[in-house]
């Protein structure tokens, strides 16, 4: 598989794998997450791993840990195949990752994270604690981390927390560190600092498998890459033979397999305008329009900022400058209440924690927000919830037995229509759609295309937030791509490329 | 709601046939006319709280302060009824009811406005209401012959039979069937407590909801705390000293989910109606009352493994003949 690497090269000749996966299979319901995937990691080098979302990058991290196991393939370690059955198993064998939400207890002190699970013993097998805090002091120092051991987890900043995890790592003596976006969080400088622990690390003879979707950081520190696509190893190498615009091609070249039921019909008047949308932390200055049967992608890394954005328009979270007009009338949203009032809905990202109410039937999901309209002198009307809910469920196609059935039976695709269904029964203008498609099986997902494209054709203005590049080509009129919390560029026509998405999301400098 | 806690309901209501029906077997006067009104006239006060303390449970919240309510507002009418003998019981009841209210608006607010575990305000309201009594009694009783005979009399008298306590509770009782099967209230109970953050994006106010339940909830109680100390005729700082753990456990016995979101009126009043009935049996049966305590403790570990059981994920429905039978 990793034909690409050019065996001439002084480093790779010297060095064996100390790690090798060959054939990695994982499988989810529905879902091939990794297929026949490869991936070797050297002592004293960094290798990148870079892909799009979903491209399988966090699932190969949890294989590697013993977190999910392979159905098919090979781990070796030091060309000795190992099985992980468990996440012990593989720490034992010497792989720590440090993953994008540090997993460590706020609580606890410094050294007790250092050395959870693993603590220094007396002779009467209870904890030394003695020992345990001149160790984690120690191990600190060596990576330059000037904290005492003792204070709470929960009394550091993010950067800090991320000291303590690789401090973490080294305790155990760990040969592979992983780090999952670990710049994701942090500031300029604090990322200085990490790129130098990653140079004692390799300095120290471990491998590192380094993800990032920044390209400025892959080929700052990285020795090797390696580029997954929807869940398949399609390339790897050493950095100083590949350019930046090779792994962009890399990264995003996929055959179109899919058609995409965009109908194209005219646009209207500016629907909706946003001016100067502004949150103290999580994004600024945004402006756009969305115009009348206008479908506007917002794409973006996760974090981007994207969803953050869509909470304010939609009363989630109060902003903190900034106006939004509809027909030209300034509004002002304060609460979800507001919003729907103003006609604006959000269909959100995570449809068991945001979106359906399980222990509720499907029926009483739907009119949740339109008790006002369906209820007759303060008293529900359950046959009218019942002729509502019809309506729009079917309509969106929705298989169910019956709309008494609790809303908790139903598969992914259908609890997403279920939620789509009762946002539309309570008759919006701008519909606000977070990653629609995210997790559901290929069937529903086109259905949801198409119920997209026809509410744009009856006039309906939709947002649309995506990570899914061919789901951004294919549906959406414009872009916007968000970076950091601010709109990296706008785009429309042809100016609307997998690689001018990839180059603005990710900011490598000078795109077209 | 669903076909799964329909036949929880049901199932309760063959458990108590059965109790009877075993009750009866050994001591048939159990089950006279007479003597099951006096059963249910016995378990009012029980079902009233429970009822109150169901809709607290189902928003993910709970009321421990719900006794010290009652006692409260018991001795607060009681004190009341000594100062001013020809106060009308209509308005006792007001002044009950409106205490109550406050006393749960307290609640509330705190868990609302303040975001403090319900477990936590609860626990301090409960002990400082139980002092506010001891400080405007001073720790003195308020006995029999110092309250009015319209004032004990109200709770006892009858009608078609049944003591005024017992139709009162059947009147809560109806009320909050219809407010929690046929109001927008009633429905943001249950979406409130089964998914918060789905009720937040939905455009309800989780806080406000919580606050009515314990508004509800203390109502109630005070509501009750008037007709236990003209029942009992006597008010005094500890009177349903410990009853809010017997209201919790109905309303767990009954099937409410103490996880919020599941549960309904009809499951928290049959459990009301299991202890009271274990309460008054097991004395004529000549079971001593530290049995009692066990037999209700263990019908309430039963009933929460019993929950978290049919609570227990069916998995995915994939199959089609399974997503058929659903």
């Amino acid at each position: 598989m990793l034909q690409n690497a050019p065996m001439q090269d002084t480093l790779a000749a010297q060095a064996r794998p100390v790690m090798r996966l060959s054939g990695i299979t994982k499988t989810f319901p529905g879902v091939k997450a990794l297929s026949d995937v490869a991936l070797e990691l050297y002592p004293g080098q960094v290798t990148a791993l870079v892909g799009e979302n979903g491209a399988g990058k966090s699932t190969i991290v949890k294989v590697l840990t013993g977190i999910y196991q392979a159905d098919a393939g090979r781990i070796e370690i030091d060309g000795v195949a190992r099985r992980f059955a468990t996440a012990q198993d593989a720490t034992r064998a010497g792989i720590t990752a440090i993953h994008q939400e540090t997993v460590l207890f706020d609580e606890l002190s410094v050294a007790e994270n250092i050395f959870i699970g693993h603590a220094p013993r007396t002779r009467f097998g209870l904890i030394d604690w003695l020992k345990m805090r001149q160790r984690a002091a120690e191990i600190l120092e060596r990576i330059g981390a000037n904290f005492d051991p003792q204070v709470p987890l929960k009394d550091l900043g993010i950067a800090n927390k991320h000291l303590v995890a690789i401090a973490r790592a080294l305790s155990v003596d760990a040969r592979v560190v992983i780090m999952d976006e670990p710049t994701a969080s942090l500031s300029q400088t604090e990322i200085e600092e990490l790129y130098e622990l990653v140079e004692r690390l390799k300095s120290e003879d471990r491998a590192v498998l380094f993800i990032s979707h920044k390209f400025d950081e892959v080929f700052r520190i990285a020795d090797r890459y390696a580029v997954f696509r929807d869940g398949q190893h399609v390339g790897a190498g050493l950095i100083p033979d590949i350019g930046e615009d090779d792994l962009v091609r890399m990264m995003v070249g996929r055959p179109v397999d899919q058609v995409f039921p965009k109908s194209r019909h005219e646009v209207g008047d500016i629907l909706l305008r946003v001016r100067g949308y502004s949150h103290p932390t999580e994004f600024d200055d945004i402006d756009f329009d969305l115009r009348i049967g206008e479908i506007i992608g917002f794409y973006g890394l996760v974090g981007a900022g994207r969803s953050e954005l869509m909470q304010a328009i939609f009363g989630i979270t109060r902003p903190s400058a900034g106006s939004i007009e509809i027909d030209g009338q300034a509004i002002s949203i304060r609460s979800p209440n507001d919003a729907t009032r103003a006609g604006i809905v959000y269909v959100p990202e995570d449809r068991g924690k945001q979106g359906t109410v399980i222990g509720l039937p499907i029926f009483q999901n739907v009119t949740l927000p339109s008790l006002e309209r369906t209820s007759h002198a303060g008293f529900l009307q359950l046959a009218n919830e019942f002729s509502l809910a019809r309506d729009y469920t079917e309509r969106l196609d929705l298989r169910a037995a019956s709309l008494d059935q609790d809303v908790g039976t139903l598969s992914g695709g259908n609890q997403q229509k279920v939620v789509i269904a009762k946002w539309l029964a309570t008759k919006p203008r701008v519909i606000i759609l977070d990653e629609p498609t995210k997790g559901i099986d290929i069937g529903s997902k086109a259905a949801v295309h198409a119920f997209m494209s026809q509410l744009a054709a009856q006039g309906l203005a939709v947002i649309m937030v995506s990570s899914e590049i061919p789901e951004i080509l294919g549906m959406s009129d414009r872009v916007v791509v968000m970076r950091e919390g601010l709109i990296a560029a706008q785009l429309s026509g042809k100016d609307v490329t997998p690689e001018s998405l990839v180059r603005h999301a990710a900011g490598i400098g000078a795109a077209a | 709601m669903t076909a799964s806690l329909k036949s929880r309901e049901s199932l309760l209501i063959a458990v108590i046939v059965a109790l009877l029906l075993i009750i009866a077997s050994r001591f048939p006067a159990f089950i006279e006319r007479g003597s099951l009104i006096g059963v249910f006239n016995d378990t009012s006060p029980l079902i009233i709280l429970a009822i109150g303390q169901a809709l607290v449970i189902l928003t993910r919240c709970i009321d421990l302060s719900v006794a010290a309510n009652l006692a409260l507002t018991g001795m607060v009418c009681a004190m009341l009824n000594v100062a001013f003998p020809g106060l009308p019981v209509a308005v006792i009841l007001l002044v009950a009811l409106c205490l109550g209210a406050i006393m749960g608006a307290i609640n509330g607010v705190l868990v609302w406005k303040l975001s403090i575990p319900p477990i936590v305000v609860t626990l301090g309201t409960m002990t400082i209401f139980r002092g506010v009594i001891f400080l405007i009694s001073d720790g003195e009783w308020v006995n029999a012959h110092e309250m009015s005979a319209t004032f004990t009399g109200f709770p006892r008298s009858e009608l078609l039979g049944l003591p005024m306590l017992s139709w009162i509770a059947i009147l809560v009782a109806l009320l909050f069937f219809l407010i929690v099967a046929r109001t927008p209230l009633g429905r943001a109970f249950y979406a409130v407590g089964g998914n918060p953050n789905a009720a937040v994006y939905t455009g309800l106010n989780v806080g406000r909801t919580q606050f009515l339940a314990f508004v509800i909830s203390g109502t109630l109680a005070g509501l009750t705390g008037y007709l236990w100390v003209a029942r009992y005729s006597v008010a005094y700082v500890d009177i349903a000293g410990g009853f809010e753990l017997e209201v919790v456990a109905a309303c767990v016995i009954g099937g409410i989910s103490i996880a919020g979101g599941a549960g309904t009126v009809l499951g928290a009043i049959l459990g009301a109606l299991f202890l009271g009935i274990i309460k008054n049996a097991l004395p004529v049966v000549g079971i001593s009352p530290f049995w009692q305590l066990a037999i209700s403790g263990s019908a309430i570990v039963v009933a929460v493994a019993f929950n978290a059981r049919s609570q227990r994920s069916k998995g995915r429905i994939i199959l089609k003949r399974a997503e058929a039978t659903t």
